[in-house]
C-alpha cells in the first residue's frame, strides 16, 4: 500500500521555510536554464524566419556568407533568366540581385561604441520576392534616388537613422525615407536601398547574391544542379531558409553550449542542496518513518513517498522558475553574429518546449537529490529508532 | 575544549551535510569566477593590442580595403617608425567550426613591428624564405596537432580556391595576452595566385611609432589627410582597435552578470538553509551548554565561525579550482575567449561575496542560538 501524498504535502508545509528556500534555489536554476535557452532560441528563430523555403539564394562558389561573395552583372542576368524562376502575370521575374556590405556606425549610447550594420541594395522586385518586408513608417525609396529605408531592429540601437535623417553610406549621402519590419527576421537589422545606388558608393559593379523565387518549390534540386553545372557560372546554390539557418549555426551552438554548461554546474549545486534538505527532513522524521514501517508500510512505499516529496519540491521550484522566466519573453537584445560579421537584433523567445525542458530538468534534480535520503529513510532499523520514541 | 575544536567537531558531526554544503558553495564560486573572468578578459581586450602601434582601416567598414598606395605617405609621417599591412584571409580549415584567424602579411616589414613574435632564428629564416610558408601560434599548433614542415590546406571564402600552406615556424607570444592562436602567411602568396588582382587592395595598415604618447596626434593627422579622399581612413591605437571588437558582442556582459548573481543568490539560499537546519537541530545542546555556563557571546561566535569555515572552505575550493583551470591550465574555452584568466579584481570580489555568504547564512542562526531561552529549550532535552 502506498503512503498518501497528503502526508508529504503536510510535511513540506510543516517545514515551510526550509521548503521555500529549496524551491527558490531550484527556481533560480530553472530560470537561468530557461532564460539562456530562450536567448539561443530567439537568435536562431530570427535567422531561420529570415529566409523562405521556396526562395533560392545564389552565392559565388566557396563563399560562406554574402559578405565574401561576388557575382558579376552578366552572371546575375543569366541566373534571373533561367527557366523555373517564378514570374508575375506581367512577366516580372520574382528575383533580386543584392549588394550587401557591412558598415561601421556609432551606437546610440553614451559610450561611443560601434556596431557593424549590414546595408543591402535590392531590386524593386525584392519586395515581392520577400513579401514579409512591410513598410511601417514613411515610404519605400524611389528608383534612381539616394534614399534608404531602415529596419525596425536598428532603430534605437544606432544613431541618426530616423525617417528624415541624412546618412552617409560609403562615398555617398543618403536620406532615410522609411522604416520597415520583416517578421522579426535578420532583414530587420539591415538598411535597404536600391542596388544600383549602393553599388556606386561601395564596391563597384558586382553583386553579392542573387535571390529568386522558384515557380515550383519542388524543383529545387533540379534548379540547383542546373546552376552549379552551368559552365558560365561559378556558384553555390541554397534554399534561402537553409542559408540563413546555416548562418546561425556557430553562435547558436555557442549559446546553447553555454546554457547547458552553466546550468549543469548550477544543477549540481542545487542537487547538493536538495540532498541536504531531504536528509534533514528524513532524520527529523525518523520516528515517524519507523512508525510507518511498523504499521506495515513496505520500505518500497516509504522510498516512493520520499521520492515523491522531493519531486514535489523540485517541480514547485521548476514551475516557479518557468513563471519567473516568462517576463523575459520578447525582451529585445542584439549581438554580433561573427559568421556574417553583422549585428543582429532579436527577441528572447520562450517556447513551450523550452518550458517543458525546464520542468524535466527540475524533476531530474528532484529525483537525483531525493534518491539517497529516500533510500536512507526506507532502510531504517525500526527497533533502534522506535526505542528513542 | 577550545573554541576552535568545538567548531570543527560541530562540522564533523553531520559529515555528509557539511561536505555537500562546502561542495555546493565551491561549485557556485567556481561558476561565478568563471563568468566574471569571461567578462573581465573581454573588458581587458585592450591589453591584446599595443599602445605604441596604430591601426589604419577604411572608415566605411572593417570589410572594405585600403589602397596600398597610402603606404609611402604614411611612412613619411613624422613619428612613424615603420609601416606594414595585413589582409584577413577568412579560410576554412576542413570545416567551418575549426575557425581561427589567418592574416596575409608583408613579413619583411610586419615582423619587425612585432617584437612579440618569439621563435628560433632558423624557423624565422625558413618562414621568410618560402612563399607558401606559414607562421602559426603555439596554441593554434597544439589545437590541431600541427608539426613543423606539415602542409595544411585552407579553403578560401574570400579568395576562392584551395590554398596549401607549409608550416615553417611556430611562435610563442612574447608577453601575456598576445594571441597565440593566429596564422600568418606571405601577402605575396595571395598576390601571385591572383596575378596581381588583389595586390593594390590591403585590409589594414599597422604603424609602429617611436613615441607612443603622440599616438592620438598622429592618428588624427592621418584621418585628416584622407578625410576628403575617395577612401577615407579610421586610425586608432591597436589597443582601441581590439577593444572595438568587444563592443560588437552587444550586452553580453549584462547577461553574464545577471547569471552570476542568480548563481550566487541560489547558493546563498542553499547554504543559509543548511545552517538554519543545523542550528535548529542543536537547540537542546545549546541549552545544555548555556546551563553549564557558556556565555551568549561564546555560543554566538561558534555558530558564526562554523558558517565562516564552510564558506571559506567552499570559496577556497571554487576559487582555487578556477585559478588552476584558467590561470595555470590556460583553458580558453576552445579558443572562444583567448587569454581567459581570473583577474585580481575578481578574486577580491569573490572574497567579499564569500564573507557576505558567511554572514548571511550564519548571522541569523547565531543570534537565535545566543538568545535562546534556556528554560524553554531544556524542556526538549530528554
Amino acid at each position: 500500500m502506498s503512503i498518501p501524498i497528503v502526508y508529504n504535502l503536510r510535511s513540506l508545509w510543516q517545514r515551510r521555510t526550509t521548503s521555500a528556500a529549496t524551491i527558490v534555489g531550484i527556481a533560480l536554476v530553472v530560470l537561468t536554464f530557461v532564460g539562456m535557452l530562450a536567448l539561443a532560441n530567439g537568435f536562431r528563430a530570427a535567422m531561420v524566419s529570415t529566409g523562405r523555403m521556396d526562395n533560392v539564394i545564389v552565392l559565388r562558389a566557396g563563399a560562406d556568407a554574402e559578405l565574401s561573395s561576388g557575382i558579376e552583372r552578366q552572371s546575375a542576368a543569366i541566373i534571373r533568366a533561367l527557366p523555373g524562376v517564378a514570374a508575375e502575370p506581367d512577366g516580372t521575374r520574382l528575383a533580386t540581385s543584392d549588394v550587401y556590405v557591412v558598415v561601421t556606425m556609432s551606437r546610440d549610447d553614451a559610450g561611443g561604441s560601434q556596431a557593424n550594420v549590414p546595408v543591402r541594395g535590392v531590386d524593386f522586385t525584392a519586395f515581392r520576392a520577400r513579401d514579409q518586408v512591410r513598410i511601417t513608417e514613411g515610404r519605400v525609396f524611389e528608383p534612381g534616388r539616394p534614399e534608404v529605408i531602415v529596419g525596425a531592429g536598428i532603430a534605437g540601437r544606432v544613431a541618426g537613422v530616423n525617417v528624415g535623417d541624412g546618412i552617409d553610406l560609403g562615398t555617398g549621402s543618403f536620406t532615410v525615407v522609411g522604416r520597415f519590419e520583416a517578421d522579426g527576421g535578420a532583414f530587420e537589422s539591415e538598411i535597404w536601398g536600391e542596388n544600383e545606388q549602393l553599388m556606386a558608393v561601395f564596391r563597384g559593379p558586382v553583386f553579392q547574391s542573387v535571390t529568386v523565387r522558384l515557380a515550383d518549390p519542388g524543383s529545387f534540386d533540379e534548379f540547383k544542379a542546373r546552376l552549379e553545372g552551368d559552365p558560365r557560372l561559378q556558384v553555390d546554390v541554397s534554399r534561402e531558409a537553409e542559408f540563413f539557418e546555416g548562418q546561425s549555426q556557430l553562435l547558436g551552438t555557442i549559446l546553447r553550449f553555454i546554457a547547458y554548461f552553466v546550468t549543469a554546474i548550477m544543477a549540481i549545486g542545487a542537487i547538493f542542496g536538495a540532498i541536504n534538505t531531504m536528509e534533514a527532513l528524513v532524520s527529523a522524521r525518523a520516528q515517524e518513518i519507523a512508525l510507518l514501517l511498523t504499521l506495515g508500510f513496505r520500505p518500497r512505499s516509504v522510498l516512493a513517498s520520499f521520492l515523491a516529496e522531493s519531486l514535489i519540491l523540485a517541480l514547485a521550484g521548476g514551475l516557479l522558475g518557468c513563471l519567473l522566466a516568462l517576463p523575459l519573453n520578447g525582451v529585445a537584445t542584439s549581438t554580433t553574429n561573427f559568421q556574417s560579421f553583422a549585428e543582429l537584433a532579436f527577441e528572447v523567445a520562450i517556447s513551450p518546449g523550452i518550458l517543458l525542458r525546464g520542468l524535466i530538468f527540475a524533476a531530474i534534480m528532484g529525483l537525483v537529490g531525493g534518491w539517497l535520503p529516500a533510500r536512507h529513510a526506507s532502510r531504517q532499523v525500526i527497533a533502534q529508532t522506535l526505542r528513542k520514541a | 575544549m577550545t573554541r576552535a575544536s568545538l567548531v570543527v567537531a560541530n562540522l564533523g558531526r553531520r559529515r555528509r551535510r557539511t561536505v555537500l554544503t562546502i561542495l555546493g558553495v565551491a561549485i557556485a564560486i567556481f561558476l561565478f569566477v568563471t563568468l566574471r573572468s569571461v567578462l573581465t578578459t573581454l573588458e581587458d581586450s585592450d591589453e591584446v593590442g599595443s599602445e605604441s602601434r596604430l591601426i589604419v582601416r577604411n572608415s566605411i567598414g572593417i570589410v572594405f580595403p585600403l589602397p596600398i598606395g597610402y603606404r609611402t605617405r604614411l611612412l613619411s609621417l613624422n613619428g612613424v617608425e615603420g609601416v606594414s599591412w595585413s589582409n584577413w584571409f577568412g579560410g576554412t580549415y576542413i570545416e567551418p567550426r575549426n575557425f581561427f584567424a589567418q592574416l596575409a602579411i608583408d613579413a619583411e616589414t610586419y615582423l619587425p613591428l612585432y617584437p612579440e613574435f618569439v621563435m628560433p632564428e632558423e624557423q624565422r629564416r625558413a618562414f621568410m624564405g618560402e612563399r607558401t610558408a606559414a607562421l602559426v601560434g603555439r596554441g593554434l599548433a597544439e589545437r590541431f596537432g600541427w608539426q613543423l614542415g606539415q602542409t595544411i590546406t585552407l579553403r578560401g571564402t574570400i579568395y576562392p580556391g584551395d590554398w596549401p600552406f607549409t608550416i615553417r615556424a611556430i611562435y610563442e607570444p612574447g608577453r601575456d595576452r598576445f594571441p597565440d592562436n593566429v596564422m600568418y602567411f606571405h601577402f605575396a602568396y595571395l598576390e601571385q595566385a591572383f596575378g596581381g588582382a588583389y595586390s593594390d587592395q590591403i585590409g589594414t595598415f599597422v604603424l609602429g611609432l617611436n613615441d607612443p604618447t603622440r599616438a592620438a596626434d598622429i592618428a588624427a593627422q592621418i584621418d585628416a589627410l584622407y578625410e576628403n579622399s575617395a577612401v577615407p581612413t579610421k586610425t586608432e591605437t591597436e589597443s582601441a582597435y581590439q577593444l572595438g571588437f568587444v563592443g560588437l558582442f552587444g550586452n553580453i556582459g549584462f547577461f553574464l552578470n545577471t547569471i552570476g548573481m542568480a548563481v550566487v543568490f541560489a547558493i546563498l539560499l542553499v547554504a543559509a538553509n543548511t545552517m538554519a537546519m543545523s542550528s535548529r537541530e542543536r537547540v537542546p545542546e545549546v541549552a545544555v551548554m548555556k546551563t553549564l555556563g557558556f556565555g551568549d557571546r561564546f555560543i554566538f561566535s561558534i555558530v558564526l565561525a562554523e558558517a565562516f569555515l564552510i564558506s571559506l572552505m567552499g570559496t577556497a575550493l571554487g576559487l582555487g579550482g578556477a585559478l588552476l583551470v584558467f590561470n595555470l591550465g590556460r583553458f580558453d574555452a576552445l579558443g572562444f575567449v583567448p587569454g581567459l584568466a581570473v583577474a585580481g579584481r575578481s578574486v577580491l570580489l569573490t572574497l567579499v561575496i564569500a564573507a557576505g555568504l558567511a554572514l548571511a547564512s550564519g548571522l541569523f542562526p547565531a543570534r537565535r542560538a545566543a538568545r535562546l531561552n534556556v528554560i524553554e529549550a531544556l524542556r526538549h532535552v530528554a
